[in-house]
């Protein structure tokens, strides 16, 4: 073992757990079985603390932080769960909802779908703000692909994926706020991009935004384990 | 350059003036320059050369007063001017030596007595692009005795003990800012200078980087060498075209005096500043975002720990403060941190610049020893509501901000008290509303603001504000109910909760400082659909009198 090893104890929801110096929260708790909602967290991708849904509370700060990011800390008292953080998440869930257009049954992730997984697992029943039903487009122009905007939930996963793992950085995000899009290129059509036809985006994508045209009805499991497995493997480990 | 080389300079510079009989300062600010104060220096020099009289015409930055644009200050008589158009120019001219024009002046000795310039003390008296004219005024004197008599770390606890705070809203100590980019390491560092000014309202650093851009890169400089960095940026929004012109000028000249660039004031210390533009952005403002904007990346913030002091951009510790923290820097370094701590409150030091704007006689620009209250900022220096209006409200702090109505006027201005009040200090927009606002339709303004500036990164934000912002919308059109309000009240907790920066935490501010002060208007407009500033599409009609006032 290397000397530079730094260990530090700390205690998530009660139950004293070990971490190296430079994991995060989430990560310890998720070795030690302590569930965190995540939607924009990927195992393998750079974090971004964007979803918003992993916020824990730790002892003594009046502010809330992201889970995904948040490094550890000797002596740290973390809280993963409380009605404050399940209120918070719950609402974030139905503001998802709400945004777009995310209609389970005509779904092809229904049942594979990471946001309705999320959703269930929160003991989310019902939505309590408008649908702003948006009329977003959808590029089928990709010979392989469909990107449905009206189901994305701008957790940049294809984006990080398709720069940070393919290193083509085909997708970006463009406009601002309630107009964020995911683009191709600089608003090409997904066909007529540099795209590689990789399909690493549709595999890491939560939801059913991007999706396989060969998959129909609602059969479209995505395999997104494989970040980590090309990250040792490119480590050489 | 040194020290006696510098005197050289600033008696030059003096001498030269005190040969005019005269001096004529024309206000050549964005607010006067848009009232053709161009033309009327043009005027004015061509009736001065007719004349013959001994009299110097020059272009100065902002005077404060831009209600009555465009201002002519006459030196040494201290004469103000307002109003003053080209047809003004041969009597102006005629009327020197002898008794004042009684027609142009401003008579508003209440609104220049009552201000304590730190800040703006050379805005109105000097030409912005010389920077002669700033050494004349004791320019850079701070900077050669930091490089030349102090060590790093003097400076710092100079700029601790005189308890000033970062101006750039939040204020954060700067001296401890500065200690902590001091200490992070050895190796490559900047400074920033946040000149991305976007509340509605607010244009104190546009004003200071127009009127008086060497005080900025003074400070800057003594920042670099305080913390050990070598580079500086300057980031502008490019809505200030006037400001990002004078401020490379007044680079090419603080690099030909020898300010900038390698062996500063003959000392082994090299810096040097670039101006970045920013591209209209709200959000690039917020720290993180702008690192990120000034690395060519999309402007939105990222999650801090860590803060820039330890990673900021490309990674190194980055020092960044907002203009007008770094227009403190000299004054403090030149006449001691105890007098810049006497000036102010117990936790809030110095002076705080203001931009006073709304339904306000005199509109403009002022500089304020903290504590004050805004009775007599609004009342005294401002003058008061015009036309015959009723006070309401006082927005301060911008989107991130909050109104504070008449019972609160009697509030001194400290960071603590405009926070503990539901407002906050912001970058020092102040905007004041009478009877004619309604408080809904005001909430649902900035409600608009930040969901058209929220970046999109997080979901509370862009999606919560977009959500609160419709809801504001169904009260205004008097189609809500007592739900849609819980809502609404729901949200704001949630969005200042969950946000992951300043923009999102601060976002549902106007809404909660309103419904604490103005629920009735709120409730009005949801049980009556009467909007009584007459400004909202509802059409009901008033409650009875004693609902009023319950």
């Amino acid at each position: 073992m290397s000397p530079a090893v730094d260990v530090k104890t700390l205690v998530i929801d009660g139950i004293d757990v070990s971490a190296r110096a430079d994991q995060t929260v989430l990560e310890v708790a998720r070795e030690n079985n302590i569930f965190i909602p995540t939607l924009c967290h990927l195992d393998g991708l750079s974090d971004v603390g964007a979803c918003r849904l992993c916020l824990v509370e730790v002892k003594n700060s009046p502010k809330l932080f992201p889970a995904c990011v948040l490094k550890v800390e000797e002596g740290m008292e973390v809280t993963t769960k409380s009605d404050r953080l399940l209120h918070y998440r719950q609402t974030i869930l139905e503001l998802l909802f709400a945004e777009r257009n995310h209609v389970c049954s005509v779904c092809v992730t229904n049942n594979h779908c990471e946001l309705q997984a999320t959703a269930q697992s929160q003991g989310l029943t019902h939505v309590r703000l408008p649908y702003r039903s948006p009329r977003l487009g959808v590029d089928a122009s990709n010979e392989r692909f469909v990107a449905d905007q009206n189901r994305c939930i701008l957790c940049t996963r294809c984006v990080r994926v398709c720069d940070e793992i393919e290193g083509a950085h085909v997708w970006d995000v463009m406009g601002r706020g309630i107009d964020s899009m995911v683009i191709t290129d600089l608003m090409q059509p997904w066909g007529e991009s540099s795209c590689t036809r990789c399909g690493k985006c549709v595999n890491v994508c939560p939801t059913g935004a991007l999706f396989d045209k060969t998959k129909v009805g609602s059969d479209h499991p995505k395999y997104p384990d494989f970040v980590p497995y090309l990250n040792m493997m490119r480590e050489g480990r | 350059m040194t020290s006696e080389e510098l005197l050289q300079i600033a008696e030059a510079s003096t001498a030269e003036h005190e040969q005019f009989d005269f001096q004529l300062n024309v206000c050549m600010g964005t607010g006067c320059m848009s009232q053709h104060s161009d033309k009327v220096k043009a005027a004015l020099t061509e009736e001065v050369a007719k004349s013959g009289k001994h009299c110097h015409v020059r272009q100065t930055g902002c005077m404060g007063l831009c209600a009555a644009g465009p201002l002519v200050l006459v030196e040494p008589t201290e004469t103000r001017y307002g109003n003053v158009h080209e047809a003004d120019a041969k009597e102006l001219v005629d009327s020197l030596g002898g008794k004042p024009l009684e027609r142009l002046e401003t008579h508003l000795d209440k609104y220049f007595q009552g201000q304590q310039h730190i800040v703006l003390e050379n805005s109105g008296h000097i030409d912005p692009e010389k920077i002669d004219e700033y050494i004349g005024r004791d320019g850079y004197q701070a900077l050669m005795t930091a490089l030349t008599q102090m060590d790093p770390q003097t400076v710092i606890e100079q700029i601790s003990k005189s308890g000033l705070r970062g101006r750039g809203g939040g204020g954060y100590p700067t001296g401890l800012k500065w200690g902590m980019v001091a200490k992070a390491g050895k190796g490559q560092k900047y400074v920033i200078c946040n000149g991305d000014e976007g509340d509605p309202g607010a244009f104190m650093d546009r004003s200071v980087l127009e009127s008086d851009p060497q005080r900025v890169i003074e400070g800057m400089a003594i920042a670099a060498y305080a913390v050990g960095a070598s580079k500086g940026y300057v980031y502008v929004r490019a809505e200030y075209p006037l400001a990002i012109s004078r401020l490379t000028a007044s680079l090419r000249e603080a690099r030909r005096r020898g300010f900038l660039g390698s062996n500063i004031c003959g000392t082994t210390f090299a810096f040097d500043i670039e101006i970045r533009l920013g591209a209209g952005a709200f959000v690039c403002g917020e720290e993180t975002a702008l690192i990120a904007s000034i690395e060519g990346q999309r402007g939105q913030p990222r999650p801090r720990p860590p803060y820039p002091a330890v990673s900021g951009l490309w990674g190194c510790p980055t020092l960044i403060n907002n203009v007008e923290t770094f227009a403190n820097i000299a004054p403090i370094l030149r006449n001691g941190p105890q007098w810049y701590s006497s000036i102010g409150t117990e936790r809030s030091k110095g002076t705080k610049v203001f931009a006073l704007t709304g339904k306000i006689a005199n509109t403009g620009l002022v500089e304020i020893p903290m504590g004050m209250t805004l009775r007599e900022i609004i009342f005294e220096i401002g003058g008061g509501i015009p036309n015959g209006h009723t006070f309401k409200a006082v927005q301060t702090g911008g989107p991130s901000g909050g109104c504070l109505p008449e019972e609160h006027l009697d509030l001194s201005v400290s960071y603590d008290a405009l926070i503990s009040a539901g407002s906050m200090m912001g970058s020092g927009g102040m905007i004041v509303m009478d009877d004619t606002s309604c408080m809904v339709n005001v909430a649902r303004f900035f409600m608009e603001f930040c969901m058209t500036e929220s970046c999109g990164k997080c979901v509370p934000c862009r999606a919560g504000t977009a959500q609160m912002f419709d809801l504001l919308t169904k009260i205004c059109d008097g189609e809500a109910t007592h739900a849609d309000l819980d809502l609404l009240i729901d949200l704001c907790d949630v969005v200042k909760n969950t946000s992951l920066c300043g923009l999102g935490m601060t976002a549902p501010n106007p809404v909660l400082s309103t419904l604490r002060y103005f629920k009735h208007e709120y409730l009005e407009h949801i049980d009556n659909k009467y909007c009584r500033a007459g400004v909202c599409a509802c059409a009901g009609k008033a409650p009875a009198k004693e609902e009023v006032t319950a």
